[in-house]
């Protein structure tokens, strides 16, 4: 176990390996790891933003059900009060409309029996100065007692 | 083993612990014992060869992973390649906190590189050491007993010196860059201690000089013997256990286990080691 001319060879292999491996080996290799390493680190950080992003969107989502459901609700609300406000009104409507035609029939009515009235007074009074002619046989002048006559026909 | 050759257990174990020697001898090439004269310029090719060709593996297979890396979603090899990446590049963060383009390949280099190297302690012994004996004496016509297979490298100690002095002249470099000449100087001279006295720190300086240069040298010389220690060694169990017979296989087993242990957690100490020291190396508060 001398030392001899071998370590001399050795040292230089192991110079050139070191070199080579410096040059041709080392480089590519960490690169590609390191490379990987931060693709990897890239992709879990997306993973994490779109995780956060997906709830985010589910909040969203459950908020605008909520909304959507609170204001459906409303409106179910509103339709309801604006039929019963109508139905109301109709019915209001559909009163006064009765009470307007019973009204009107009842004031023709009031006009028919008056108009009718008049003309049974007239024809009272026709029919009375009649009787009475035949009765007085004349002796009765028209036109002398037409006071009179007229004093009748108004207390018909 | 040559039939008919008086083999001992300990020229068994000898041969298993002698790498294969290349030199020149009076400017032809020579082989092993006939190297044994030559000194420093002998080459341990079996060294050389398995963990150039080990590192080479590494390269090859990392490479291939890093061409076709995608940020996409990976296949099951890139996800293993990205996982020895990941726990080197996690341990370069933790330790070193300077910006530095070199020490995260350097680790991983080191990581691999002598898991792998270390990986050959788990071959049984026996397996390609006689297989290369097998091919010298047909091939080449040599006694098998003369063909000398040492397949773990980090069993040389030519090897993990290297290494260790690689980090080491890195870690030199790295103090001077971040602390600049005189701030390396200052470091080595200055501590531990220090004092405002002036003609005392003077007198001081010798000392801290001698204190701060073993803790300095320690450092390579504790990363090249910590792993040439554990792998030699084990590599020495499994030759002995090897050498046992048949009751070696419940034995083996055992060790071979361990050893997957020792194996990986020997890389992963060099590597941690080295971000340590060359960290220590950048931080200038002393």
């Amino acid at each position: 176990m001398t030392l001899n001319a071998t370590l001399l060879g050795e040292l230089i292999a192991f110079a050139v390996f070191v070199l080579f491996c410096m040059k041709f080996v080392w480089p590519p290799l960490i690169n590609a790891i390191e490379a990987r390493q931060k693709k990897i680190a890239d992709g879990l950080a997306a993973s994490d933003r779109a995780e956060k992003d997906l709830a985010l969107a589910q909040d969203k989502a459950k908020d605008q059900l909520k909304d959507a459901k609170a204001q459906a609700a409303d409106i179910i609300d509103q339709a309801k009060k604006r039929e019963a406000k109508m139905l109301d009104e109709a019915v209001h409507k559909a009163n006064a409309e009765r009470e307007n035609i019973l009204a009107i029939g009842r004031a023709e009515l009031e006009a028919e029996r008056n108009r009718l009235r008049e003309e049974l007074r007239k024809q009272v009074a026709a029919l009375a100065v009649a009787g009475a002619e035949k009765i007085l046989q004349r002796s009765i002048d028209e036109a002398a007692h037409s006071d009179i006559l007229e004093k009748l026909v108004q207390e018909l | 083993m040559a039939a008919g050759e008086e083999l001992t257990l300990s020229s068994h174990i000898q041969h298993h612990l002698t790498n294969a020697k290349m030199c020149t001898v009076d400017g032809s090439v020579a082989f092993n014992k006939a190297c044994s004269e030559v000194g420093f310029w002998t080459w341990h090719i079996d060294t050389l060869a398995w963990s150039i060709g080990l590192g080479l593996l590494f390269l090859w297979v990392f490479r291939s992973a890093a061409k076709k890396a995608t940020t996409g979603v990976p296949g099951k090899f890139q996800c293993f390649i990205e996982m020895v990446v990941e726990l080197v590049a996690t341990n370069v963060k933790d330790t070193y906190h300077g910006s530095s383009k070199l020490i995260a390949p350097l680790a991983l280099t080191i990581f691999v590189w002598v898991f792998l190297m270390n990986l050959m302690d788990l071959i049984p012994v026996d397996f390609l050491p006689a297989f290369a004996g097998f091919v010298g004496e047909q091939a080449l016509g040599m006694d098998s007993h003369d063909v000398y297979m040492k397949i773990v490298p980090t069993t040389d100690v030519n090897l993990t010196a290297a290494l260790a002095i690689g980090v080491f002249i890195l870690m030199i470099g790295y103090s001077i860059r971040i602390k600049g000449v005189m701030g390396f100087i200052k470091e080595l001279t200055l501590h531990p201690f220090s004092t405002k006295n002036v003609p005392l720190q003077i007198v001081l300086i010798p000392a801290n000089l001698l204190l701060e240069t073993i803790a300095l040298v320690a450092k390579p010389f504790s990363l090249a013997l910590r792993l040439f220690g554990n792998l030699y060694a084990g590599e020495m169990i499994f030759i002995l256990i090897g050498a046992i017979g048949l009751a070696q296989l419940p034995l083996h087993f055992v060790w071979a286990v361990f050893h997957i242990l020792v194996i990986v957690l020997q890389a992963f100490v060099f590597m941690m080691l080295t971000i340590v020291y060359l960290s220590m190396a950048s931080s200038d508060n002393h």
